[in-house]
Parts: C-alpha cells; structure tokens; sequence
C-alpha cells in the first residue's frame, strides 16, 4: 500500500510557488486566493483483435490561480509551474476579476472551513499502474482478448484500459495547505459476433474503480470467469427473441444501476445546476431547492448519500479543490429529497453554513466547480440475495450492464439500453432477449422501486467521463447500489423505434 | 518557456530511433461564463503539450510509441526518448504501418504562436453588460458561454516534416428564460475573432424566441414533419461522421457494411442530391491541409502525420462516395485514402433561403431550436436518442403558432438523409452538443419527414 505522495511532484516547488501566488494577489487586492499544482498522467491502451490500436500516455501538469477580488471572480492558469509564473498568473487573475467586475452583479463570497496546514493524502491502492510495463499492460489484454477470439461466434473483439495518478497540491489564503495523490483504472472487453444477424456485442461489467493494476489480477474481479461465460452470453443474445415492448417488472443489476443513479439523481442533486448556474450547457433539474424537505424522490426504500470517502470510490479525497475536508451525507431518506451537493461558493449563495466538499477542477487550466461526489444508494441491510430477488419474480426483466444513456435537461425523462436483458417467468431465468431500451420519468421510476437487495447485491460501479461546465471538465464518480426491482416499467424496442 | 521549434530540433536530433515525430501544440483562450445575467467563471489559460512518437524497426515490421507532456526542458529529453522507444517496442509491429512521410515543408515554421486574450472580448464584454441590463429589467435571465481560442500547431520529424498550423475560433452561446424560467431558449454563434458577433441579434432572436412560447399547445409523441436547424442537423451528422470509419464498415461493425461484407460506397442515402464533404479550400471554414495527428486510433494513423488533405466527398449526390481511411486501412479495403478533414460541410442542390423560409414550406409539423444528450442505441442502424431543449414550436400552415413541450427522440441520421423534404441555404453554423469538439461546419436546415420523437419530456 502507498503510504506518501510520489517524491517527484513532492520535489516541485511547490509551497515556494504557491506563497508566491497568494502573497502577489493578496498585495493586488484579492480577498481570497487559492492555488493548484497539478500532475495527472493518464495512460490509454487499446487493442483491436488482441493487436494495439491506440496508445497513449499524456501527462498534464501546471499552476492555476483564483480570486476574488471586490466579489468577483479572476483565474489564471499556466503549464510552466515556477515562483516567477505564479505571480504573474496572480497578477493576470486579479486583472481578469476587475475586467470581469463590471458583468458581475452576483458577488462572490465562500464558506468558511476549518485550515488544514500541510495535509497529505493518498488514495488506496497497491500497484501504480504507470511502473507496471507497457508489455505487461498489453499482454494482459491480449491474453484476454484470445480467449475470446478462440470462442465460436466471436468474430472480433475490442479491448481498453485507462489508468489514471493525479497529484495536486492546493494551497489558500486562509492558511490550507493539502497535497494529494490517488490513482484510478477502467478495463472493458467485448466481443463481436457478425453473421446474418448484422453485428451484435457483449461487454464486461467489470466496473472503474479507485484501484491500481491490481484490479487486473483476479483476486478483485475474476476477469478469467467473467471472460470464460462471456461468448455463451453473446451467443445467447445473439440468438434472442426481440423484446416485445410493453411494461414490465425489471430487475436492475448495479452493473445497469449506478448509471441510472448518476444521471436520474447524482446530476439532479447538483446544487449549482438546480439554482441555474449550468442552464446553457449541462442543464438544471426539476430538484430545486423549495422541493428541499418535501419532494418524494422514490419509494420508502430509497436512501441515497452523497461521500467523498469510500474506500476505491473514484470521488474520493482526502479534501476537495478548495481545502474542505472529505465528509458523507444523506441526499435522500427513506425516499424524500433531504440534501444536495455543495461547494463552498454555492453553499454561501444557499446560505448554508459549510461546504460538503465537492469542488473540483480536472487541470490546472480549469477553475474548481462543484462536481459530483460518490453518490449512492444504500442497500436493504436485511434485504434479500440476487439470487432470492430472481426467485421473487413472477414475469420481468433482468438488466446487467451499462450501454447507451441519455436524459434531458432538467432530469425528468431517460432512456438506458444495457449489455444482457434476462428474461425472468416464475423465479427462473428462461433466456435472453435483444433489442431493449428502458424509459422513465425520473420520479416515477424510483417511485416504482419496490424491492432494495441487501448488502450482499451492493457494488461499487462508476464512470471516467462524467462531463459538465464551459469549458467542458470531465471528472471520475462512483455509485454503489445494490440490486433492485422496479414495478411496470415502460420496456421499448430499439428496432422498432428505428422504424423498421 | 522553450519555443516549439527549438524542443522539435532538439529532439529529432537526439533520437536514435528509425525516425522520430514530434507534435506541439500551443493553446491560448480566454473564457467568459455567465449566470442569471451575471458573469459567474472566467479564465485566462495557457496550454502545451508535447507529443514524441519514436517509430522503431521490430521483427516483423514497424513499431510506434509514444508519450505526451504538457511542458518539458532540454534535460527532460533523453529519458521521454527512451519512453516512447519502449512504449513502441512493446506495442510490436504496427497493423497501421504505412511509409513516413519525409521532407514537407507547410507554414510558416519559425513564427510564434499568437496568443488570444481577454482583449478580443473588447467590445463584445460591453454590449453583454448592455444585454445583461435590458434583460434584468424584462425579467429575462440570461445564461451563457463565451470563448476564443487559439492554437498552433508543429509537426516535425527527423525525416524533414516541418508543418505548422494555426486554428483560431471562438463561439457565442446564449440561453435565454423568462416568466420563472418556464420559457427557455437558446442561441449560438460562432467567430474567428469576435468582431463580426452582434449582440443585438443575440438579444432580438432570444426575445423573438421567448415571445412565440406565450402561446403552450400539448403534442403528443409520434412522427412529425421536423424542421431542423443547421446546428441540429450539424449534431446529427457529427454522430454519423465519428461512426464512418472504412475499416469498421468492411469489417461489417457499422451501419456502413453491406451484408454480405464490403461497405456500402456507391449505395444512395439521400433522396436528394445532397453534397456532403470536407475541403481544406472551403473559403469560409479554413482548415488543414495536412495530416496531424498525436495517436494512432481508427479515425488516424500517427504514420499519416504531414499527408496531404484535399477535398473528400462523404456523400456525392445523395450517394456514399468514402468512409474515413487511414492509409493502412485504405489499403485493407482496397478504397482509396481518405482521411477526416478539418472541416464538414452538407449542401442541396438548388437549396436556398433561410430556418424562416423553411417554416413557411411546412404545413404542419415541429420546429426545433436544438438537440440534446445524443447518444448511440443500436449501431446497426445508427439509431440515436436524444431530448429537443430550449424551444419545441407547432407550425401550422407555414406559421409557428405556439410552443409546445420538449420530447425525448428516436431517429437515425443515415435514415434521416432519405426523408428530406426541403433544405434551406448551407451556412456556418454552431452544433449545441458538440460545440466544444467540433467548430467548423456549414450545413443547411432541413425539414426531415416523419421524424420519431418517441416520448414526451416533461423538462423545460
């Protein structure tokens, strides 16, 4: 287990460049600075037929500084992280928040938050997948990848791995000093089968995660049986029935769930977007803050928290980008709205007392925003197996696996597609269908969950790529959930949507 | 900082591989956000990165590898050398192996880069102040995005590429709500330098918007003659572009292979004789005429980097003419090279008139102000979903006559080129949802017959 920040981003100048930049502002007028050094290398492998397609290994590094000054705004960012840059940044930043004062009829003010003086944290993990080989890396893919090939029905097959260590060192006016570093992968593998059927994929569910390369090996995810059932699922499909549309009970697996989760409440509970701030571009949500207290979510069965602390979550800190320390918190209980996620800006414009740590900035380039933390749904802690969830099915469909998604602007209305479709009669799975789409209204739907699996159902799922803010940052989120069964859900055929 | 001609010299020279390319791209931007009309985020912002690709013979043909930085010295040099080399001998022998280019010179190599500044927001800053003020006082809260951006770009190699670059652009997004923000809509214009933006249209196209949603008419869902502005259909036909790669097609993983195997070039899309191509030439989106590219992926080949770009027809006269080739996979499918330009430019012959023309030729149906949250259904018939947003309006007898909700939509573009009832003038238009990735595209509107708008959203 790493223990301490790598000592090469702790060999950059770092305090020398941050007091730099908070000593110039301050002197130029600023009320508040904070400052971020960052390095984050990202790692990309793919193979094509168990041959490599892309690779790539970029690295970002950089200073950025904020202010305000007179209750605006003003950042300035460069690549070159030196004491003479960092005061001209100061200086451009303070210059761009007195350009900017006069457009800014809003005045900025933050929370207050305990300092926290020379911190350092460093995320869960045991091997950095950046000292492993590059011919390790794609060997394992490869080997992977055969396996498939080798199956019958498997024409082709597709496989990625990103890996991802960011190091940042923030610094403020008020006296916080955090240094950082956490590292996360993702792994995915499909298989293709191309015949009379057109052409047809299966996945694996095999989730991102806070881990290092150690999430390749099987002791965290047995990718050799996932791999191993993989060409029978696709076979399966590929020889499925068409779904018949109509409403059906659904079974959801955490593999299909936290998708749900992430766009049906993650982004509905982001405060900044549920008072307007990103209304031109990721949109706002119908959960605005009069519904705070009274909006019924879901069902009674629904409790969701909102954490920067899970243990591999990819949200997960020590303290976010403006110094406020890890926390959790319920968003909803027992299936009422109760909680939203904050910064320290947006908590001062709600007039909430502190900040619940979800600032975030994906380079030094950007300014921090309020991002989502690792929210989740908490499982029945005396509620049944999968396995007893599937017997408790009369006529339904169970959904594995995450595919194409997509929501409106404020939230409402969805549509998610999946890897497997199991069609359940009587306690027992009878086969695969194809072509499915699930589409809801995001209240009816949890409204509708009527059985929440136990601890034994609950995974940690999650996602690289989550986009929001202009300019676009993206940023890593986890969801844990468990099983669940939804009643009646409105079931589409894709093929017939297509008008064929 | 180093200048990126010196780091390009010094690191061709210092490679010891078989040849060497080096990509530096130098990007400056100023940025303006804004909420409830007041300037919520803005930022100044200098970015590099650095890209060494070392090109290595191994037993059985040529390896590539490669590693990017954001900023390196002279010292850093040997060691990110040694990187790329490793990286391209455990990649192995390349499937996308195709000759280096050598000795081609394009640009003005030794020239800086440029940098862009908030100044370029001279007059624009002031006449968002002045927008800013008359929408507080019409209770009209205004929400939006600017930004310039400029970026240059060097493509050397120990083998003589000296190619250089330059890309400035900027965009103008504007959302516009009122009466409690149960009316909403949207604008976007895009810019070279800022000087030709008028806020005053801005603010008269927001404000027309917002009037014509005083009158609500509930549709339900089903298929409506759909008219599309070009920033709509400029979002539609990005999705098809990122899935027209030639090799995905022959090897029959798109909605471009033909059963039975090949692809289906030369098969009739459209039922009108729509142009759809990418030219370095076009006069008014100005792009490269040479290959650049950091990674090798199905859309480019790091062998490509300095081949020239001309002029690719994508759809000729409504028919498929080329799918997106890297050299190797031109090779594969025995179809000519024809890589992915800069620029996506759609024309109908003997189109003309603008968005209003086009409602005035519709006798009931739908008009769009933008698409949202596209996403892939089922790759065999490129079916996407996606949301309308910012302004759905019922048109009756050549009219809009109200507003009317926003729908959750399932339609494909490739069968959308078949059910073109009128086009409009081709015209340089904004994508909504792809704006950050793609900047310079002229399409036209359309009206789409019959288009599936699957469900009703209750979002606003």
């Amino acid at each position: 287990m790493n223990k301490t920040v790598d000592a090469d981003f702790l060999a950059l100048p770092l305090a020398a460049v941050s007091d730099a930049a908070i000593s110039t502002a301050k002197d130029a007028g600023a009320s508040h600075v904070d400052v971020r050094i960052e390095h984050t290398r990202n790692g990309f492998l793919s193979l094509r037929d168990a041959r490599p397609e892309t690779q790539s290994d970029e690295s970002i590094a950089g200073v950025g500084v904020r202010v305000i000054v007179n209750g605006a705004w003003g950042f300035a960012s460069s690549p070159e992280i030196s004491v003479d840059v960092a005061k001209k940044l100061a200086l451009t930043a303070v210059a761009m928040a007195k350009t900017s004062k006069p457009l800014s009829t809003e005045l900025v003010s933050l929370v207050a938050e305990p300092v926290y003086a020379n911190q350092m944290w460093v995320s869960e993990y045991e091997i950095d997948p950046f000292a492993v080989s590059d011919s390790e890396r794609k060997d394992r893919l490869a080997d992977l990848s055969n396996r498939l090939l080798k199956s019958v029905g498997v024409n082709h097959t597709s496989a990625h791995t990103m890996f991802v260590k960011e190091q940042k060192h923030y610094a403020d006016s008020y006296g916080t000093s955090t240094t950082q570093q956490r590292v996360r992968l993702q792994t995915q593998i499909e298989a293709i089968s191309i015949g009379e059927h057109g052409f047809e994929s299966m996945r694996t569910l095999a989730q991102p995660a806070g881990f290092g390369w150690e999430w390749m090996g099987n002791k965290h995810w047995d990718w050799d049986a996932e791999i191993a059932e993989l060409p029978t699922l696709l076979a399966e499909k590929v020889a499925a029935p068409s779904v018949e549309p109509g409403r059906y009970d659904v079974l959801v697996h955490p593999s299909n769930l936290w998708l749900t989760i992430h766009e049906s409440i993650g982004h509905a509970t982001e405060l900044d977007r549920a008072i307007g701030y990103e209304a031109n571009y990721a949109g706002t949500s119908f959960a605005t803050p009069d519904k705070l207290n009274t909006l019924q979510y879901g069902s009674k069965l629904m409790n969701v928290t909102g954490d920067r602390s899970t243990p591999h979550g990819l949200s997960t800190v020590g303290f976010d980008d403006e110094g406020v320390a890890a926390q959790q918190w319920d968003i909803i209980k027992d299936g009422l709205l109760v909680g939203y996620q904050l910064d320290r800006r947006i908590s001062a414009r709600v007039d909430r007392d502190r900040s619940n740590g979800c600032a975030f900035a994906d380079s030094p380039a950007h300014v921090p925003i309020q991002r989502m933390p690792n929210v989740s749904l908490q499982p029945n802690p005396t509620g049944p197996t999968y396995d007893e969830m599937v017997e408790s099915m009369e006529d339904g469909i169970i959904i594995k696996g995450d595919k194409s998604w997509s929501i409106d602007m404020q939230r409402y209305n969805f549509q998610f597609t999946g890897q497997q479709f199991h069609r359940v009669k009587n306690g027992k799975i009878v086969g695969q269908l194809k072509d499915v789409a699930y589409q809801a209204t995001t209240t009816d739907f949890w409204g509708s969950m009527k059985v929440v699996g136990g601890p034994s159902t609950y995974v940690l799922g999650g996602a690289f790529n989550c986009g929001k803010a202009q300019p676009s940052q993206i940023a890593a989120v986890s969801h844990g959930c468990p099983s669940a069964i939804f009643d009646k859900v409105n079931i589409l055929n894709t093929v017939a949507e297509a008008g064929k | 900082m180093i200048s990126a001609q010196d780091l390009i010299e010094k690191i061709t020279s210092a490679a010891t591989c078989d040849d060497c390319i080096v990509v530096v791209r130098d990007k400056t931007q100023a940025n303006l956000r804004w909420a409830g009309s007041s300037l919520t985020t803005n930022g100044v912002i200098q970015e590099r990165s650095v890209t060494i690709i070392a090109f290595v013979a191994v037993a059985g043909g040529m390896a590539s590898g490669g590693v990017t930085l954001t900023d390196i010295t002279f010292d850093d040099i040997p060691a990110l050398l040694e990187e790329a080399i490793t990286a391209a001998k455990a990649a192995g022998p390349a499937e996308d192996y195709a000759p280096l280019a050598t000795n081609v010179s394009i640009g003005n190599w030794a020239a800086e880069h440029v940098p862009t500044g908030p100044e370029v927001f001279s007059t624009f800053a002031p006449a968002l102040g002045d927008m800013f003020s008359r929408s507080v006082a019409d209770k009209i809260e205004l929400f939006g995005y600017s930004e310039h951006t400029h970026e240059t770009t060097w493509v050397g190699s120990k083998g003589g590429l000296r190619l250089r670059k330059d890309s400035p652009v900027g965009r103008v997004e504007m959302t516009g709500k009122s009466h409690d923000r149960s009316r909403s809509t949207w604008a976007g214009v895009e810019t070279r330098d800022f000087k030709d933006v008028s806020v005053t249209d801005i603010d008269v196209q927001i404000r027309q918007r917002l009037e014509w949603q005083g009158v609500k008419v509930d549709l339900p869902a089903g298929r409506y003659d759909t008219i599309l502005p070009s920033g709509s259909v400029a979002d539609l036909f990005t999705y098809m572009t990122w899935v027209s790669t030639a090799r995905d097609a022959h090897e029959g993983q798109s909605v471009f292979s033909k059963k039975g195997g090949g692809t289906r070039i030369g098969e009739k899309l459209s039922n009108v004789s729509l142009q759809f191509f990418s030219d370095p030439e076009f006069k008014q989106l100005p792009a490269s005429n040479f290959v650049a590219t950091d990674v090798s992926s199905p859309f480019s080949s790091v062998f490509d980097n300095g081949q020239s770009i001309k002029r690719v027809d994508w759809l000729k006269d409504g028919v498929l003419q080329s799918l997106i080739q890297t050299r190797a996979s031109a090779k594969l499918t025995n179809l000519d090279f024809t890589p992915l330009g800069e620029n996506l430019v759609m024309s109908v012959d003997g189109a003309s008139g603008s968005l209003a023309d086009l409602v005035k030729k519709v006798d009931d149906g739908l008009l769009l102000t933008t698409f949202w949250y596209i996403r892939m259904v089922d790759p065999n018939s490129l079916l996407l979903t996606g949301l309308t947003r910012d302004g759905v309006y019922h048109v009756k007898g050549g009219e809009v006559v109200g507003a009317t909700n926003n729908f959750r939509w399932n339609d494909s573009p490739v069968s959308a080129l078949s059910r073109i009832a009128h086009a409009g003038a081709t015209e340089w238009t904004q994508p909504r949802e792809w704006a950050g990735d793609m900047s310079n595209m002229a399409l036209p509107p359309l009206v789409i017959k019959d288009f599936n708008m699957s469900t009703v959203s209750p979002g606003s």
